[in-house]
């Protein structure tokens, strides 16, 4: 175990260095550069400004001086918001990215699997067929299409709730709801694909036999099996909400992460972009990492190695 | 090759279809939605001929009007007094071309890798496979974005962007597809006559994938349409004055309050079609995927 979480690790290192070469490129063979602006600046204030951020020197000096800072988790200094360095832009976004996009994982978990459940259950009756065809929609309609029809409905028809900001936990719901909805309907096909296929197991059929009900089974026996496809669709799942979130914090204007890289990207903020696409990268590998363990745990047959 | 190694071949080759075929025609769901997306996809092709209006054309008089038959703006005016629904109908073909062109990008490159990586094996598989690996741990639609914002919302290179990005699983899917056809007798036949590899490449193994290709190429078809409107979505799709259902979504949500109808018929058409398509490819994966037999 100890063993594999190393060897991971270091395996997760060329995969960093290319996300980060291929970013770094791109982002330097872009036309337009971080100091365009509409009144044109004096040579000599731009040919200043770049030696400021160290723009002038070759392009392997640059990305061994960003390797660097990284290596010391310095994410260096962003070139719109001249105030900040891009370590405090992330340190102010992600909390609230984190709390969206993690509520919305947990929703999806919970009801997407106890979805799946009841129909794998059900199999063929009326709940089934209502649980497949709402998830069938759910996936659909995408989440950005999704946002702006709940705020239509909940927000502007029915005012229950807020149509976007920052405060309480009502203003929460709609993001929420909008990110997670796509992938409880995913998460509801899953489970009950692979309920079904458990539940015709021996090993039900001889827990059935020895009178276990039917909540014993299902929570004591067939939960964890059924689980192993949709924890191994987890990986994919974050990545999802995470770019989802890009859309879902633009419509309801959550002071997130996820809105900075458009902006970024447009405004050349080159310092910004790579901040954001390496945060998100590390999270993404860290995560699919700890989807492999948690696969070695459900399954008893994965060895780790 | 001999006739007979065609023949048999061929014959193979119609049984499957014709089996697959016979089970997706059952499929009730799954027939109604390929009409319906046929139905769309003419709608969209021909019915602008038939709009009273241009998708650019500027009704100033009647800008953000709701539908109304009386003006023959039958789903109403955008802010600026154009026409919706032939500017849905235009976004449709946007749309659907992306989904077809970029699916077909995929496909393209997807199966050639994932062929040449089954079939040769070895040290250049473990190769290919691991530079599938690493790109599967990047987040792409970062790099697309990116792509999108820098270099300008160029209709081919959506299409590129798009594609590069979908062949991984295709590509794993026709690799490991390859691995078990690479030892059958045709092939086999084939090499002993002395066949050059990337001829036994394309004409045996890569015919005999086209069944789980067909069904991956349906799944994949609404996952781009998806990934076009998403970027449309953030500003980064068509240019003005062209435009797609994601673009359309996007300048709907926007005035949503005012104008509810800019967003709800682009909204519904896209759902529509994505539904349709999802409906399709479960039936394709039900009548052709081996694994489900």
């Amino acid at each position: 175990m100890l063993a594999y979480s190393f060897r991971r690790l270091l395996g997760a290192i060329p995969t960093l260095l290319i996300l980060i070469a291929f970013a770094f490129l791109m982002i330097r063979a872009a036309p337009g550069g971080p100091f365009d602006t509409e009144r044109k600046l004096l040579p000599e204030i731009e040919a200043n400004l770049r030696t400021a951020y160290h723009l002038d020197e070759p392009l392997y000096r640059q990305f061994g001086r960003y390797l660097y800072g990284l290596a010391h988790f310095d994410f260096g200094p962003s070139f719109q918001y001249r105030d900040y360095t891009v370590t405090e832009l992330i340190e102010t976004g992600f909390p609230v990215s984190l709390k969206l996009g993690g509520l919305a994982m947990l929703l999806a978990l919970v009801v997407g699997v106890a979805a799946g459940c009841l129909a794998a259950l059900n199999q063929n009756s009326r709940v089934d067929y209502g649980v497949m065809a709402l998830s069938m929609t759910g996936i659909s309609i995408p989440n950005f299409v999704m946002a702006p029809l709940l705020v239509l409905v909940f927000a502007v028809y029915l005012h229950w709730l807020p149509a976007g900001g920052l405060g309480d936990a009502s203003n929460l719901v709609l993001p929420v709801a909008a990110l997670a909805l796509p992938q409880i309907a995913y998460l509801a096909r899953l489970t009950r694909a692979s309920m079904i296929e458990v539940l015709r197991s021996n090993f039900i059929r001889t827990a059935r036999a020895q009178g276990l009900s039917t909540t014993q089974i299902v929570l004591r026996h067939a939960l964890k099996p059924a689980l192993l496809p949709v924890v191994s669709y987890l990986g994919p799942a974050t990545a999802a909400v995470i770019t989802g979130s890009v859309v879902v914090e633009q419509i309801f204007g959550v002071p997130g992460l996820g809105r900075f890289f458009v902006t970024a990207a447009l405004n050349r903020d080159y310092t910004l972009v790579m901040g954001v696409v390496v945060f998100y990268g590390v999270l993404i590998i860290a995560f699919n990492f700890l989807v492999d363990l948690a696969y070695a745990w459900l399954d008893p047959k994965v060895k780790l190695g | 090759m001999s006739t007979a190694a065609l023949d048999s071949e061929l014959a193979a080759g119609r049984s499957l279809w014709a089996d697959a075929w016979a089970v997706l025609k059952r499929n009730r769901a799954a027939t109604l939605s390929a009409w319906v997306i046929a139905a769309l996809a003419v709608l969209v092709i021909v019915g602008p001929w038939f709009c009273a209006y241009a998708y650019d054309y500027i009704d100033f008089a009647r800008a953000s009007a709701g539908p109304s038959f009386a003006t023959r703006h039958f789903f109403g005016t955008d802010n600026l007094g154009r026409d919706l629904l032939v500017r849905t109908l235009y976004g449709g073909r946007i749309s659907l071309l992306v989904g077809v062109v970029a699916t077909a990008v995929s496909l393209v490159i997807g199966v050639g890798y994932g062929a040449i990586a089954g079939y040769f094996g070895g040290r250049l598989d473990a190769l290919m496979m691991r530079i599938v690996d690493i790109l599967y741990a990047l987040p792409f639609m970062f790099f697309v974005i990116l792509l999108m914002v820098f270099f300008g919302r160029h209709l081919v290179l959506i299409f590129v962007a798009i594609g590069a990005i979908n062949w991984l699983d295709m590509a794993r899917i026709v690799r490991g597809q390859t691995l078990s056809l690479k030892h059958r007798e045709f092939v086999e036949a084939a090499e002993a006559q002395g066949v050059g590899a990337f001829a036994i490449i394309r004409r045996h193994v890569v015919p005999n994938l086209l069944g789980v290709v067909a069904v991956y190429v349906t799944l994949t078809i609404p996952q781009v349409i998806l990934v076009e409107s998403f970027l449309s979505f953030l500003g980064l799709g068509v240019q003005e004055p062209m435009t797609s259902w994601g673009a359309l979504v996007h300048d709907g949500a926007d005035v949503l309050e005012s104008a509810p109808w800019m967003l709800i018929f682009p909204a519904v058409f896209l759902a529509v079609t994505l539904f349709c398509f999802n409906f399709v490819g479960d039936g394709m994966r039900d009548a052709l995927d081996p694994k489900d037999r």
